[in-house]
């Protein structure tokens, strides 16, 4: 049988806001699944499978809650897969509801992400003191914060970059009705002015914490004949520990081992210039410079270059992040898959205000763990 | 190429009812690592895919899985994922991963440790978080609910149960009918143990896999499917989800079924649901009543059916998830 071919053929999210108390988890999911449904023009009868996908179930404090979800989540009487990769997750559920339509085991597929941090404590659920590891104590910028000053060190880069970033994903997001933080008056002055939370990330530099829910359709050929779609040109994951001795932490081996394999599967020799529009996983704004090089757009050290010249917003040789990107929408367990999504959106003219000019190829785009999950996944207008 | 899928290789760590390692499950898993690979002669680096099933929940912190990955040794990186659920649903992903073309062996792998926990209580966080939860309806007392419809309704009789348990654990069933309720009408004896433990089963398409091993169990089928979470809107006495899906697998003419039944009740159940008659042996290896490791309990039904299936013979490997057999995989494997 072979490798069938896969396509988006919706995708649907919630409005992100740092606490939806307005809606029940089960709510929140239905919102982005409604508008998946309807952008794909179908509904739950036409739906196979179900995979759903989120961070840490101690974020909400509900055992696999996929089970309590199942009657909102459309899944009672079908097939129910639940994926968790840690950050990565929401990109890591989009490939494998792809790997059941490319597996030929399913027609239509519907993806599923949520987080609804405001249900519980995400800083309790991180910190949580286990046997053998030392204990982080100061959340994820507490985390990645040595990370960003080793890039700085190796790079070069001039210290305003990260600000940089952070002024283009905030009025990016303001372009997108559904961000969570949508500031177009925001300036490079007002976020070197922002207090410093984790030298060298400052607060404007930080993601929000967000409720919100990402919903993607998936179909077959036979499902998306006819109909504008977004098909899936490759897909790739890696996994590495957490930590070892020589571990490269700010440029690691399983994100350019992902990269490597993706763009080799979607016959890309020269992303920077074959990729229209990437949606990137950037919790801190300097994320974007690091994840540009281990994503081998540019060569090692010189990813600030490209953020500096411009040529990563809107209009920009490759724009990252249009949609605003987790500096503007964090609900962990949603923010990979609304990069998948947003990507879909982008090659299927989708976009709205933050549409990328005549983007035919976008790549999606997750990490999570130590910067050691890593899924991704190029999806372009025509079929690979 | 050849879409048949076998199972060549199952480990399993002992049964016990407290390990002293880690809930990440790293102690349990290094070591049949080891007798999985060896098994077929196979390093890590010939690994095409890795998944395993976990729960958070059940270790008491977050990303439990991650420091698992340790286990592996997972550099250079690997391809690899997680689901939240028994390592029969990554088994599942697994196969399906192996069926796209992508990769030609995979490993598989679920880990628990519920002596960590009181594991009832901490099954009931499984449950509606606004209108069930708060009543901590534990998992045991819920297993009591559906095995006390079957007995009003006349399914089973509570000396049925009896018999199961003695046949799994051993005992005579008119000593144990003599022994206390623990659940009325459960005893403890028709409740699984709780157990530390962890599986392994490595998956390869048939062309790699007749140079692995000499007895491979191929994987004919696999579905699965979920109920409602509303107990009060489902039939407890039947599972029509593990019916559509043996159905959907096409379970017919099984002479052989390992059954993920934590409860003696669930096993008779299942039995009446399936159609399974005399002629089919029905755990075989004890069953979860012997052993119930959390998380790799169902992936161990898929590796005990594969190594006790006869050539010719067809097996019927099912895995649960959820209060009351709430969710049900059905493998069904054949031997040449």
């Amino acid at each position: 049988m072979g490798k069938q071919r896969a396509a988006v053929l919706g995708v649907g999210q919630t409005h992100h806001r740092s606490k939806r108390l307005d809606v029940t988890m089960a709510g929140l999911c239905r919102e982005a699944i409604d508008r998946a449904l309807a952008d794909a023009g179908l509904t739950f009868a036409d739906i196979d499978a179900v995979v759903l996908g989120k961070a840490p179930d101690l974020f909400e404090g509900v055992m696999m809650p996929e089970l309590m979800l199942a009657d909102a989540l459309g899944a009672t009487g079908k097939p129910l897969l639940r994926v968790h990769t840690a950050g990565s997750v929401g990109g890591s559920t989009a490939n494998v509801a792809a790997s059941l339509v490319h597996g030929g085991e399913h027609s239509r597929v519907l993806a599923v992400a949520f987080e609804k941090q405001s249900e519980s404590n995400a800083m309790w659920a991180l910190s949580i003191s286990v046997p053998f590891h030392m204990p982080v104590g100061a959340g994820a910028g507490g985390y990645f914060a040595p990370h960003v000053r080793s890039y700085i060190r190796r790079s070069g880069a001039p210290s305003h970059i990260g600000a940089l970033v952070a002024v283009k994903d905030r009025r990016n997001g303001a372009k997108n009705q559904f961000a969570h933080l949508r500031q177009s008056d925001i300036t490079l002055e007002s976020v070197q002015a922002s207090a410093m939370l984790w030298d060298p990330i400052r607060y404007d530099e930080t993601c929000p914490s967000s409720d919100g829910a990402c919903a993607i359709v998936l179909g077959d050929e036979s499902a998306a004949q006819g109909r504008d779609a977004a098909w899936i040109h490759a897909t790739a994951m890696r996994t590495e520990p957490t930590t070892f001795a020589g571990r490269d932490q700010v440029n690691p081996r399983a994100g350019r081992d992902a990269a490597a394999a993706l763009w080799r599967e979607a016959g890309i020799d020269d992303p920077l210039s074959q990729v229209d529009a990437a949606e990137i996983y950037v919790p801190f704004s300097w994320f974007e410079p690091m994840w540009l090089e281990n994503l081998g757009f540019t060569e090692e050290g010189q990813g600030w270059k490209l953020t500096e010249a411009g040529e990563t917003e809107l209009g920009g040789r490759l724009p990252v992040n249009p949609s605003g990107g987790v500096l503007s929408s964090n609900p962990i367990g949603a923010s990979g898959m609304l990069r998948f999504g947003e990507a879909a959106m982008q090659v299927m003219g989708r976009a709205g205000e933050h549409q990328v000019d005549g983007a035919r190829i976008a790549l999606g785009h997750a990490y999570g763990g130590g910067s050691q999950y890593f899924s991704m996944w190029v999806v372009g207008a025509e079929k690979p | 190429m050849t879409d048949n899928v076998s199972v060549v290789s199952f480990a399993q760590a002992p049964h016990v009812r407290e390990t002293h390692g880690t809930t990440n499950g790293v102690e349990m898993l290094v070591p049949i690592f080891k007798e999985a690979l060896d098994n077929v002669g196979l390093s890590k680096e010939d690994i095409g895919f890795w998944c395993s099933g976990s729960s958070d929940y059940l270790a008491g912190r977050a990303f439990s899985f991650i420091a698992a990955v340790d286990a592996i040794g997972a550099f250079p990186p690997i391809h690899e994922s997680h689901v939240e659920a028994d390592a029969a649903w990554a088994l599942y992903e697994a196969w399906v991963k192996i069926r796209t073309g992508e990769v030609d062996t995979a490993l598989v792998y679920g880990f628990g440790k519920s002596s960590a926990g009181q594991l009832r209580r901490v099954l009931a966080m499984q449950l509606d978080p606004y209108t069930v939860g708060p009543l901590w309806p534990d998992a045991v007392s819920i297993a009591g609910l559906q095995a006390r419809f079957g007995l009003d309704a006349g399914l089973w009789t509570e000396r049925d149960m009896a018999e199961v348990a003695a046949r799994g654990r051993g005992g005579d069933p008119d000593e144990l009918l003599r022994r206390p309720y623990f659940a009325d009408p459960l005893r403890k004896h028709d409740c699984a143990p709780i157990t530390d433990g962890a599986a392994v089963v490595i998956l390869a398409r048939d062309d790699r896999a007749r140079d692995l091993t000499e007895r491979p169990a191929r994987i004919t089928s696999i579905h699965h499917r979920v109920e409602t979470p509303h107990l009060g809107a489902r039939d407890l006495t039947t599972s029509p989800s593990t019916v559509a899906a043996a159905k959907a697998a096409g379970a017919d003419g099984v002479t052989l079924a390992e059954l993920h039944t934590p409860f003696s009740h669930q096993e008779i159940l299942l039995r009446q649901a399936l159609g399974l008659g005399d002629e089919v042996r029905v755990n075989p290896s004890g069953g979860p009543l012997s052993g119930n490791p959390m998380f790799a309990a169902g992936l161990a039904r898929i590796g005990e059916a594969a190594t006790r299936i006869r050539p010719g013979e067809r097996a019927l490997a099912h895995a649960t998830s959820g209060p009351a057999l709430q969710q049900n995989l059905v493998c069904v494997l054949e031997a040449d």
